[in-house]
């Protein structure tokens, strides 16, 4: 379990994020919602490290994470798994090799039983036999599915997708999504997902936060995101001709 | 501005030379890093290195019009010109443009498509894992380099005197020969190392501290040569003021 409290972060005079708190649960995909510019991917970096909140908490399983060094983090960093916007997949290294590398740097594994689990994962995202095929050579579908092998190799406890579905088709992003909510649940993790895409939301939407300016404006699920009166998350949700139809019929 | 970027600049090498996660990878990219840096290099040092040494041989042949003067001085003042000054210098302004940009791109391009997050949040040091094994490899390949260019130059000057009929071959080889000052080597061994330091660390911090698309990643890499540059040229005057 994640607790995050009152996060608050500014870059210069622009105050992005104004003091959220939330808990995020094992076995259930959080879905981080919002706008452009409300705040979302800088949440996601507050909690994993990538940026130092001005003021609050964040905690993964009662271990205070904020007050901790880089060093006094490794052990932490360990138990989390991210998949990045981009997929972020070393472009030096093969589907095999990137991996490999967190096997390498951090586990006791042997050689053959490191290369069994890259097989396990590669055919857990229904990539097998991919193993020596470099970056450039994968679709964008095929890096996030890379992406997702290689952030859960190690095992993690805590599951971290920052837009996940950018640039992908609507029916590999249905694929990427049942593919993180299935993970999920396989391996009661804490997974907490980044997104703007209404399909993920009314697809895998368990727990949805939405943040408008730099707060948390509503949470709750995507059963009761299309009936909610709150102004600003109807005119995110409704943006879309293809949800406005939907919700007359 | 300038004190704030070298304060960045120290806080990145502190950063560098933690304890590896794991020795082994480290040398591995060591390794990888050797191969690029100096193998990758040799063949463009090697290309300057001969025309350095005729150029200094003839143009120096020229100047000495007195016949006071013997020939034989040609040798020893291409002999000490290269291993004193052009070989690491001119090496090393070479090198800061072939290495220097390509570890700038490299690092900025790994920062600018979250690559460096990535190793982040892995919970390895990403500056020890991107940053060292260059250094090193630097340290150990761009004095090697400069000992392959001090002989390709020496012969380069050799074969230009000798071929314009400037100077003889007997009297070049015993203008090396004279008054050789062995200090001379170790000055240009520690020109060599200062500005393999300066050329992969200026380099790296210019490419870690990428922000942006490829626009600045290429920014990144021209300011990386420039720096690299000035950065060599005065440390070559500080080096040469305290050694000589």
């Amino acid at each position: 379990m994640i607790d995050i409290t009152d996060i608050r972060k500014s870059f210069g005079d622009n105050q992005v994020l104004k003091g959220i708190s939330a808990t995020f649960k094992p076995g259930v995909s959080t879905l981080i919602i919002g706008g452009s510019g409300s705040g979302k991917t800088t949440l996601m970096k507050c909690m994993v490290g990538l940026h130092q909140p001005d003021s609050g908490m964040v905690t993964y399983d009662g271990r205070d994470f904020t007050s901790l060094s880089f060093d006094e983090r490794i052990d932490i960093r360990k138990e989390i798994g991210m998949l990045f916007q981009s997929s972020a997949l070393f472009d030096s290294m093969c589907v095999e090799k990137n991996i490999l590398f967190p096997l390498n740097m951090f586990s006791d594994m042997s050689k053959a039983e490191k290369k069994d689990r890259v097989n396990f994962v590669l055919e857990r995202v229904n990539l097998a036999g991919k193993n020596k095929l470099f970056p450039a050579e994968l679709s964008g579908g095929m890096k996030k599915r890379v992406g997702i092998a290689r952030a859960i190799a190690m095992n993690p406890k805590y599951l971290f997708c920052d837009e996940p579905n950018s640039g992908l088709d609507p029916k590999t992003s249905i694929l990427i999504d049942e593919l993180i909510q299935e993970i999920t649940a396989e391996n009661n993790i804490t997974t907490i997902v980044v997104t703007h895409d209404m399909n993920s939301v009314m697809g895998i939407g368990e727990h949805i936060i939405f943040l408008h300016q730099g707060q948390k404006w509503w949470e709750g699920s995507n059963q009761q995101i299309t009936s909610t009166n709150n102004k600003e998350l109807n005119e995110f949700v409704f943006a879309t001709k293809l949800m406005e139809t939907l919700l007359k019929k | 501005m300038l004190f704030y970027h070298f304060g960045k600049y120290i806080l990145l090498l502190k950063s560098v030379f933690k304890k590896p996660e794991k020795f082994s990878i480290y040398q591995e990219e060591i390794f990888r890093e050797m191969v690029d840096i100096g193998l990758g290099s040799l063949g463009i040092i090697s290309i300057i290195s001969v025309f350095i040494g005729a150029v200094t041989t003839v143009q120096t042949a020229f100047q000495l019009v007195s016949d006071l003067i013997p020939k034989s001085v040609i040798g020893g003042i291409t002999r000490d010109s290269t291993i004193l000054e052009l070989s690491p210098t001119i090496c090393s302004l070479v090198l800061a443009g072939k290495i220097g940009s390509s570890i700038a791109s490299q690092i900025g391009t790994m920062r600018v498509t979250e690559q460096i997050d990535a190793l982040e949040i892995m919970g390895i040091n990403a500056p020890g894992y991107l940053i060292l094994p260059k250094v090193t490899a630097g340290i150990i390949m761009v004095p090697m380099l400069v000992i392959v260019s001090i002989f390709l130059s020496i012969t380069g000057g050799y074969l230009a005197g000798t071929a314009s009929g400037a100077v003889t071959a007997a009297e070049f080889v015993q203008g090396l020969t004279t008054n050789f000052n062995p200090f001379t080597v170790t000055i240009a061994m520690v020109k060599a190392v200062t500005f393999a330091i300066i050329i992969t660390t200026v380099s790296a911090y210019q490419g870690f501290y990428t922000d942006g698309g490829a626009l600045e990643v290429g920014q990144a890499s021209t300011k990386a040569v420039v720096i690299s540059c000035i950065a060599i040229l005065a440390a070559d005057y500080i080096i040469a003021q305290l050694l000589l």
